[in-house]
């Protein structure tokens, strides 16, 4: 055994954690370097729907404020769309393809796993909700005044973190679904939109419909940043920005901690009914 | 006179097998978007996402606006977006069929060897989606006339001009889900993105949620090509006569001159519908690409 060559020797401990989130954050971020032709997908779908909100604002003659909320809210749905299909429904896809029964035997974590799609995905977004939004701001010449870059930041990161962590905690309930996976990833695109305020300030829907919205992380977010983008934005803030950092961070940690514990009790329930490696079409 | 008896036997012999691939297909096509879920599941999940959609547009509108819904653009928007899911419904439905069978089921192959004409079990395919964008559509109506005092009085609608416009354009979505499940069939990349990626253009270029006038000029340009432009103006104008004067997308076009344009526009897609079918399916016959699995 002392003579096995170094890169085949057995990882462990963090060292194997971090090479897993390594491994499964590889494919995506060079997979999309290897078929940019995705980006053609990936960045004008969400603007067709951007364009659309935004001919609509000026057909109504708003003000050009809103036509930045929108471009705002139209880059965030890359992140949105992300989380969905590609980290909330991606364990359903890796069983329907066969992958999922390896990861679960291979000496890996699957929390390291998720945790590789969530780092992979959310870089990869990155690109394409910064293409999403300088397109649109020069297609339809939208200028911003961020009040604080910091804040705007830390918002940012926050975030992140709380989608990409409510995606893994979801990934886990995917787990236990057949076809109906596709069609719930499918009903929570327009009334997701809808609540938590992608295209319009979320104040509008009311303070308790806002406030139940605010369980998802983007709804929050995408008010601080509409806030901090213009200045007079908290005029039709929800909350106060410090307000919803916090929140921010409180839905980061029990999404992170929920996902450990959800992935734990699934992956024990899947393999004790047998749905790791069925096919429900 | 023998081989005259033959002939139309063997007309009726294809008419009952174009008949019997349609009901099949539609049959089909209904277990595959229903049977996933109880019936109140699937009613929620039919309704829910239209229903969405709207409201997101009724927010803007009232931000916006005040709430000022008794002016002609709002039905103008709510009409043009109600009318849509049609378009998503019927289009990719049709187009989508070729990915599903081929890719998620890997049945096409089998469909293709059984005796069955494939546009029409295509066609057919697409029929299950019409009918849950039907519910979805009427639900959306009654929402924008019970809440939101959309002007639609029964006894001024021109119900004539109303159906013979529906019929019209569900054809015509339903050939061009032909073209674009032809297409699907021959591309490499992306097939299954394609429905939505053309409803999505399609949506900002035929003006569903505001007058084209807002378009750039070569936006509008693209946007007259398009018979889902003169669709929902018809479908507009049939359900809100009186209001629709008021649009500014089409005003110097009467119901008559439009339900031609439509017809002519239909026809003309129609026809590439068919002869793209044609090509991309022996294209697709001669390269063993009926069996293949994309995983896109």
């Amino acid at each position: 055994m002392s003579s096995q060559p170094k890169q085949f020797e057995r990882l462990s401990g963090w060292r194997l954690f971090f090479n897993t989130i390594a491994a499964r954050a590889y494919p995506r971020l060079i997979g999309q370097q290897r078929e940019t032709s995705w980006l053609l997908f990936d960045v004008f779908l969400p603007l067709f729907s951007v364009a659309a909100y935004v001919y609509l604002y000026r057909a109504m003659d708003a003000p050009e404020e809103y036509v930045g909320f929108v471009l705002i809210g139209g880059a965030m749905t890359a992140f949105w769309l992300n989380v969905l299909w590609s980290m909330s429904s991606q364990l359903f896809w890796e069983k329907e393809q066969g992958n999922l029964s390896l990861y679960i035997i291979a000496p890996n974590s699957m929390m390291a796993v998720l945790l590789g799609m969530a780092m992979g995905g959310m870089l990869a977004t990155c690109l394409r909700a910064i293409v999403i939004l300088g397109l649109g701001s020069w297609l339809f010449q939208v200028s911003y005044q961020v009040v604080n870059f910091g804040q705007l930041f830390v918002v940012f990161i926050l975030a992140m973190v709380a989608l990409y962590g409510m995606g893994m905690m979801t990934s886990s309930l995917f787990l236990l679904f057949g076809r109906e996976a596709w069609h719930i990833s499918n009903l929570a695109q327009e009334p997701i939109y809808l609540a938590a305020g992608f295209y319009f300030p979320v104040k509008s829907l009311g303070f308790w419909i806002a406030a139940g919205a605010s369980i998802i992380p983007l709804t929050l977010a995408l008010d601080a940043m509409r806030q901090l983008s213009y200045p007079g934005g908290e005029e039709v803030g929800f909350l106060p920005v410090n307000v919803e950092i916090a929140i921010l961070m409180v839905l980061a940690v029990v999404f992170v901690v929920s996902a450990k514990l959800l992935l734990d009790k699934m992956e024990k329930l899947a393999v004790r009914e047998g749905r790791l490696t069925e096919g429900r079409r | 006179m023998a081989l005259k008896t033959a002939t139309a036997t063997e007309r009726g012999a294809g008419r009952a097998e174009t008949w019997r691939s349609f009901k099949m297909a539609t049959w089909l096509g209904w277990q595959i978007e229903s049977n996933w879920a109880d019936p109140f599941l699937f009613a929620i999940y039919s309704f829910a996402k239209p229903l969405a959609s709207a409201a997101i547009l009724v927010v803007m509108y009232g931000v916006i606006t005040g709430g000022a819904y008794n002016d002609p653009l709002f039905p103008y928007v709510y009409l043009g977006n109600t009318f849509y899911i049609y378009v998503g419904a019927v289009m990719t439905g049709v187009s989508w069929a070729v990915i599903a069978d081929r890719e998620e089921y890997k049945t096409l192959k089998y469909i293709y060897v059984a005796p069955v004409e494939i546009p029409i079990y295509l066609m057919g395919r697409g029929v299950a989606r019409f009918i849950t964008g039907s519910f979805a559509v009427i639900i959306t109506l009654l929402a924008g006339v019970l809440f939101l005092h959309l002007p639609i009085d029964p006894a001024k609608v021109q119900w004539g001009l109303f159906f013979v416009s529906l019929f019209i354009g569900v054809v015509m979505l339903a050939m061009m889900g032909l073209l674009l499940g032809s297409l699907s069939l021959i591309l490499v990349h992306h097939a299954g993105f394609l429905g939505e990626a053309v409803a999505g253009a399609l949506y900002v270029f035929s003006g569903a949620i505001f007058p084209l006038s807002v378009l750039p000029p070569a936006m509008q340009f693209i946007g007259y090509l398009i018979p889902i432009t003169y669709w929902l103006e018809l479908l507009r104008r049939s359900l809100v006569g009186g209001v629709a004067e008021a649009f500014p997308t089409l005003q110097g076009l009467s119901n008559t001159q439009l339900l031609g344009i439509l017809l002519g526009l239909s026809l003309v897609f129609g026809v590439i519908s068919i002869f793209v079918f044609r090509a991309c399916n022996r294209r697709a016959l001669d390269r063993g690409l009926i069996d293949r699995t994309t995983n896109y």
